[in-house]
């Protein structure tokens, strides 16, 4: 798949930096002001999106779908361990740190860490699947068949 | 029939740029203008619900629809599609039209009953144990959480919020597989 023009590729370099601090505060802070995991995962996929759209490579996508599926299950795993550990206090899904003061950071318990870890699984799963829907694309090949994720490795 | 903290000029000014927008990306026969006539639906609808009080799902509504749809258009049209093609079919049209009439009389019969709460006026605050005025009032003391959406959603609500992880991993595992088994099929026919 081929990248875009110079232009998109110098913008490109230039917010991206932006989008993803952007995509990190929505997620931090995600207790304290409107966004939380979901927004913010998407948010920071769509960065990555956007550099694998003004770049390009068709064999460079090989690793950066097996680090997405890594990541994926890691933050559904990171997900399920903070709601097992509730089990420390007796519950499924307990709320089991300390609640901290009103307006903080470091407030809510485990709702932080839970906003990181499903963060982590819906970036991850939006990135993986743009990537894999980019590698199918519906021209078809020389031979009359669709191309698949394989040919894109 | 509407409550009135809720700006109605505003609200169907933002309506009736929606269905336009709508109607346009429908009708054009270019996938460019289809494209960004539906980022423009999704940027009004996510205006609409910021001027309603929901500033979590405008986010959201920005994010998926303006953003994740065209860039995954843009990611899997390519360049090589440009027009829409296909013929008239009159009977469907006439029916679709027939059940969306129908449907716009029913709906203006249930909201103009007396009974109906009116639009923009929270319906579950009239008793004062329902769980949503337990989750306002104690939220921050019982969760520590400033969000009262981040609250409900992680921890109230925590296992639906698992419930939903699992489907988007479901999803995107389905969808791996079933890219892979078409390269599986053509090795075997070959």
């Amino acid at each position: 798949m081929e990248g875009m023009s110079v232009i998109v590729k110098t913008v490109t370099r230039w917010v991206m930096g932006f989008v993803l601090v952007y995509g990190l505060a929505t997620v931090l802070y995600g207790h304290l002001t409107p966004g939380g995991g979901f927004a913010g995962g998407v948010i920071i996929a769509c960065g990555f999106v956007l550099w694998v759209l003004a770049y390009g490579g068709r064999g460079r996508h090989g690793t950066a779908h097996k680090v997405a599926s890594t990541l994926d299950v890691v933050g559904l795993a990171a997900f399920l361990a903070l709601a097992l550990a509730g089990l420390t206090g007796g519950v499924f899904f307990l709320n089991f740190l300390g609640r901290g003061k009103a307006f903080a950071l470091a407030s809510g318990g485990v709702i932080p860490l839970m906003n990181l870890a499903i963060a982590l699984k819906v970036g991850a799963s939006v990135f993986l699947a743009s990537l894999v829907l980019m590698a199918l694309r519906l021209p078809e090949d020389e031979d009359g068949e669709l191309s698949t994720l394989e040919d894109a490795e | 029939m509407f409550s009135p903290d809720v700006p109605l000029a505003l609200l169907f000014i933002l309506v009736f740029m929606v269905v336009a927008a709508d109607l346009v990306a429908l009708k054009s026969k270019d996938l460019l203008v289809s494209v960004i006539s539906y980022g423009t639906v999704g940027f009004g609808l996510s205006v609409t619900f910021m001027i309603l009080g929901a500033p979590d799902v405008a986010i959201v509504q920005i994010v998926v629809e303006v953003i994740i749809l065209v860039l995954l258009i843009r990611a899997t049209l390519g360049r090589d599609r440009k027009v829409v093609s296909g013929e008239h079919e009159p009977f469907a049209a006439a029916f679709a039209w027939v059940a969306m009439l129908l449907l716009m009389a029913m709906v203006l019969r249930i909201v103009l009953l007396p009974e109906t709460p009116a639009f923009g006026q929270p319906v579950m605050d009239r008793l004062a144990d329902t769980p949503s005025q337990h989750y306002l009032s104690e939220g921050l003391k019982e969760t520590g959480a400033a969000n009262a959406v981040a609250a409900v959603l992680l921890d109230y609500r925590g296992y639906d919020t698992l419930g939903e992880a699992t489907v988007l991993f479901t999803a995107v595992v389905g969808t791996m597989v079933l890219l892979r088994r078409r390269a599986k099929k053509k090795e075997a026919g070959s």
